[in-house]
């Protein structure tokens, strides 16, 4: 692993949104509008305040957590299809880069990104909203950074699905998230769910928490246990991830699809 | 014979049921130009891939500055470059700023010195701050062509690199590779379907059919030998008749 190289493809990503209107604009563009539907979403029932537990004002904050996993998932997918849609994967391939130097450089490209969407949405809900994520204190740190990791697993799963089935894949690189959405618990508790879902919800890592987001609003308090198992998944499903992508990109350069990507 | 740059032995690359690279051997040596030529199909691009990496070998065995490419395929292409028509330089980044990245994934020293020097060799200096997407495919080719010396690499690998050029550029390309190979003691190894350029650039020519080489030599005595008025003609010799 050479930093001269990672930061070969950082600037090369960098130099893409430093000039581009268009992929600016999408990096704000959905959460905004997000925030804005589920902002006033949040405004309405609190009308009912009497009625309905104090964490349905919760909504502002679970978006904003599931938009740092979503971001992160897709800071790995799409500044790859950047690369193949600029056909230049074969001049970065050619060079002393390997697949793990690549696929760390795209995590650090999404990790940055995110961090600036993160911050805008943040300001933002306090502005309109005065909704304050630090509510959630020194939590919020671990939490993050478990949806950062659980984003980067299935961003890397995605690239190396798209790697050995080419474009017809490309969806995947925006849907795939979200087919975690239901079974994370994002806007309602994991209790709601059939009970077959529910032991699904246990394996996947961002159900702890947004299960631990709720219980600190509730109560003050969240499992450190639940969160450590949540870290300890993680931990499991991002090494995986890794081998898969380095099985995967040796079966493409066997079968000879590395050089055929894009076309 | 100097030592060899590259040197290949028994190279075959079976794509499921087709042999793409049948059983190919040859070595390149310092400061000499090797055209690859042959039919589409031949497997020209395949054997450049393998070399470079991006493509597994069925089986065969590729050896760069003396080190197995399977084992050390880092060190190795650190000091190789390749440029092909068919893969460009991000769209929506300026000339110099391609270059830019290109000398940071090399490591190159005294990077913006170097990324003058190529700029002037193709002669896009007027266009570094030009976008690639605005770039005539010859102007882009040119780029290709600046990226893959801006390492100062030992042996480069072009596909095909002067099929978008036009009659001027890419005799001014030609006569810039020959001075290369000369001053620096550069190997290249070179695709092209223009017959004319490779008679003229090439010191020695592989002569590829259905991936298996049944022709090579210096371009003279493979016209001679089959009996052509040049090269041209021995390549349709081949491509109708599967052999000289
Ligand atoms: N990834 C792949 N999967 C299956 N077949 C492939 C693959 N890559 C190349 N081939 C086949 O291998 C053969 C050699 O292809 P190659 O691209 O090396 O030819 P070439 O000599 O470069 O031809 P051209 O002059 O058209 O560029 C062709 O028949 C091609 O269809
Ligand atoms: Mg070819």
């Amino acid at each position: 692993m050479k930093p001269h190289r990672l930061g070969a493809l950082f600037m090369r990503h960098l130099y893409l949104y430093r000039r581009s209107v268009p992929r600016l604009v999408e990096m704000f563009y959905w959460p905004l509008l997000d925030l804005l539907v589920w902002g006033f979403i949040t405004v309405y029932l609190s009308q009912f305040r009497q009625t309905l537990p104090g964490f349905v004002t919760f909504f502002i904050g679970a978006l904003i957590l599931w938009d740092i996993l979503f971001r992160s998932h897709q800071g790995i997918s799409v500044s790859f299809l950047e690369d193949i849609w600029s056909k230049n994967l074969l001049n970065l391939f050619a060079s002393p880069l390997s697949a793990m130097e690549y696929i760390s450089a795209l995590m650090l490209v999404g990790l940055f990104k995110l961090v600036i969407t993160a911050t805008v949405m943040t300001l933002l809900a306090w502005v309109f909203y005065s909704f304050n994520i630090f509510l959630l204190g020194f939590s919020l740190i671990p939490f993050a950074l478990n949806l950062i990791i659980m984003g980067w697993t299935i961003g890397i799963i995605t690239t190396a699905i798209i790697l050995r089935f080419g474009q017809e894949a490309e969806v995947l690189a925006w849907a795939l998230g979200f087919l975690f959405m239901p079974i994370s618990a994002v806007f309602y508790p994991v209790s709601v769910l059939p009970s077959f879902l529910q032991t699904l919800a246990k394996a996947i890592p961002a159900s702890y928490v947004f299960e631990g987001m709720r219980g600190i609003l509730n109560s003050g308090t969240f499992s450190s246990a639940q969160l450590l198992r949540a870290f300890g998944l993680n931990a499991l499903y991002i090494s995986l991830a890794f081998l898969f992508f380095r099985w995967n990109f040796k079966v493409v350069k066997k079968k000879g699809l590395l050089v055929r990507i894009g076309e | 014979m100097p030592e060899a740059v590259v040197e290949i032995k028994g190279l075959t690359k079976d794509f499921k049921t087709l042999r793409a690279v049948d059983d190919v051997s040859f070595c390149i040596y310092p400061g000499e130009i090797l055209g690859l030529l042959g039919p589409n199909g031949a497997g020209k691009t395949t054997i450049i891939h393998m070399i470079l990496g991006l493509t597994t070998p069925t089986s065969g065995e590729i050896r760069m500055f003396g080190c197995d490419l399977k084992k050390t395929r880092q060190a190795c292409v650190q000091n190789a470059n390749f440029s092909s028509t068919y893969v460009s330089m991000p769209n929506s980044l300026t000339v110099k700023e391609c270059l830019k990245v290109f000398a940071r994934l090399y490591k190159v020293k005294n990077r913006n010195k170097r990324i003058t020097e190529v700029l002037n060799i193709f002669e896009i200096e007027d266009i570094q701050n030009h976008m690639v997407r605005t770039l005539s495919s010859g102007q882009q080719t040119r780029l290709n062509l600046a990226k893959s010396l801006i390492n100062s690499p030992k042996i480069l690998l072009l596909d095909e690199p002067t099929a978008s050029l036009d009659p001027d550029i890419a005799d001014k390309t030609r006569t810039m590779l020959r001075s290369i190979t000369r001053e620096r003691n550069i190997s290249i190894l070179y695709t092209s379907h223009n017959m004319k350029e490779m008679e003229e650039i090439s010191d020695r020519l592989i002569f590829l059919h259905h991936g298996k080489i049944i022709a090579q030599g210096k371009p003279k005595e493979v016209i001679k030998n089959y009996r052509g008025k040049n090269l041209e003609e021995v390549f349709l010799k081949v491509a109708r008749e599967g052999h000289p």
